[in-house]
């Protein structure tokens, strides 16, 4: 199921975006309202001089009418100019508030790199052998800040969960910095909000929002290396794997695959989707997915590689055991 | 007046070739190729005329932009430099010891060389190796002008970003 909705905030900085999209919906949408029936009221409303000629000019308001009519467009147009300046000071100090001041300092720090269409995810941590590099589905703990810390690959890209925060776009060569918090579990969609060529609507993340016991247990188990395999057909298949072209642009921990070019396929099996949130991850798709690449999501870079009838199901059940 | 307006959009229609994308590349037709790359001019009972081989991406624009992302993908940078050459030889260059035609430049790739080249045979998959070759021939300014463009379709950085160089290192 999608859930992807920037109008259901699951954290403290969506939900002040929320907050003021709904101010300002309920405000605007009431002057709208008071204006298209001041305009309407005239229509209905029989002028006294409506048996006359309609354009003729019949008489000159009285110097008291010209009075009260300065008065009452003065004072619209000042409310107008109050009102717009209070949406902009509100709209600033909103921006501000989600957007600065230092995270605290038990924030989890992750860095996410844009690319032509995937998103590269890499969990920071003091201790290096604690470093975590996976793709395209983000775990986290409900309840902690997270900082991100953003970089594109190629061209510009916008990371953007609209059930936590705003878009922050990614551009290369330089690092953007914003920190969320989620306070709900829960599965969240993100997607690039920057458009980036031809796969732009295919390049989407999925946040998993999780309590932090089970957030260290799926950290615990991301980390160890891919799973040995454990019969003949893994086997085979980890070598077609490695003897393709495949091992020239992924990485499974625990392999001589090491290439950072393609999302990380470590655990390939303990993701729900494949191609960015392209494909639900089922052997069926995997099967379509390497086959022929373009199919699903045209112009990607995947490899075209010409694999056998007999090497596909090994290479399938071995990446299937990669959980 | 007529005739030369169709004869100008047909003309404009040869341009086309040049920025055909194939998504999809052909299958695999040719592995390795046997006796077509030659790499001596020495040849018994005189010259034969030579089989000719084509790359299929010649005059290509889109793929040779697309060699050039290879060859920052696959790390042939990582020897070759930027085709100045470093730890392996020059790209650029007149005297190639093993011959400078796509069809020895896909051998090369293909099969490795004595001293350091990798062989990619099985790895890198023919349509990609003949892009390399494009891009490559591109640099000697072998592919028509028309077709190498002054920058290539993908954005080029070499700092600032997070992700690990292949190489090892912070790119």
């Amino acid at each position: 199921m999608i859930h992807q909705s920037a109008i259901d905030a699951a954290g403290r900085q969506a939900a002040q975006i929320q907050g003021l999209f709904w101010f300002f919906i309920v405000l605007l949408g009431g002057i709208f309202l008071i204006v298209v029936a001041l305009m309407l009221g005239p229509l209905f409303c029989r002028h006294r001089g409506l048996d006359r000629e309609p354009l003729e000019q019949t008489h000159t308001p009285s110097i008291e009418t010209e009075r009260k009519l300065t008065h009452r467009v003065g004072w619209a147009t000042g409310l107008t100019v109050l009102i717009l300046l209070g949406l902009v000071v509100l709209s600033v100090s909103t921006g501000r508030s989600i957007s600065g001041g230092n995270p605290p300092a038990n924030a989890l720090t992750v860095e996410i790199v844009g690319n032509q269409w995937w998103w590269y995810i890499r969990y920071l941590n003091e201790d290096a052998s604690r470093v975590l590099v996976t793709a395209n589905e983000m775990h986290i703990p409900i309840g902690r800040p997270i900082v991100i810390r953003g970089s594109s690959h190629d061209v510009i890209h916008s990371f953007w969960i609209p059930n936590l925060h705003g878009k922050r776009d990614l551009i290369p060569s330089h690092t953007t910095t914003e920190w969320f918090q989620a306070d709900h579990e829960g599965r969240y969609r993100g997607q690039c909000a920057e458009f980036c060529g031809l796969q732009h609507a295919h390049m989407a993340l999925w946040v998993v929002a999780e309590t932090p016991a089970q957030f260290d247990s799926w950290m615990d188990l991301q980390l160890r290396p891919a799973p040995a395999p454990s019969d003949a057909v893994k086997q085979k298949g980890q070598r077609i794997f490695l003897d393709h072209a495949c091992v020239l642009c992924h990485a499974i921990r625990g392999t001589t695959a090491a290439a950072e070019q393609a999302p990380d396929l470590t655990h390939l099996a303990s993701r729900s989707t494949i191609g960015a949130g392209t494909l639900p991850n089922t052997r069926g798709n995997l099967a379509d997915w390497i086959a022929d690449p373009q199919n699903s999501k045209p112009g990607n870079h995947m490899a075209t590689v010409a694999l056998s009838r007999e090497d596909m199901p090994p290479l399938l059940t071995y990446l299937e055991s990669l959980k | 007046m007529r005739i030369a307006a169709i004869g100008f959009c047909l003309f404009a229609l040869i341009g086309c070739e040049r920025d055909r994308r194939e998504l999809r590349p052909a299958p695999t037709r040719l592995a390795i190729f046997k006796d077509a790359a030659r790499e001596s001019d020495l040849q018994p009972g005189g010259v034969h005329s030579e089989p000719q081989v084509q790359n299929p991406y010649s005059g290509n624009a889109y793929a040779i932009s697309e060699g050039q992302r290879l060859f920052s993908w696959y790390n042939c940078a990582g020897c070759h430099a930027n085709g100045g050459g470093g730890m392996g030889p020059p790209l650029i260059k007149d005297q190639w010891t093993y011959g400078g035609q796509p069809a020895n430049l896909f051998d090369t790739i293909v099969k490795g060389r004595p001293n350091g080249m990798p062989s990619w045979g099985g790895r890198i998959p023919e349509y990609q190796v003949w892009q390399l070759v494009a891009y490559i021939r591109s640099l000697n300014h072998e592919e028509p002008v028309t077709a190498t463009p002054p920058r290539s379709d993908h954005i080029q950085q070499d700092s600032g970003t997070l992700m690990n160089k292949p190489g090892g290192g912070t790119r």
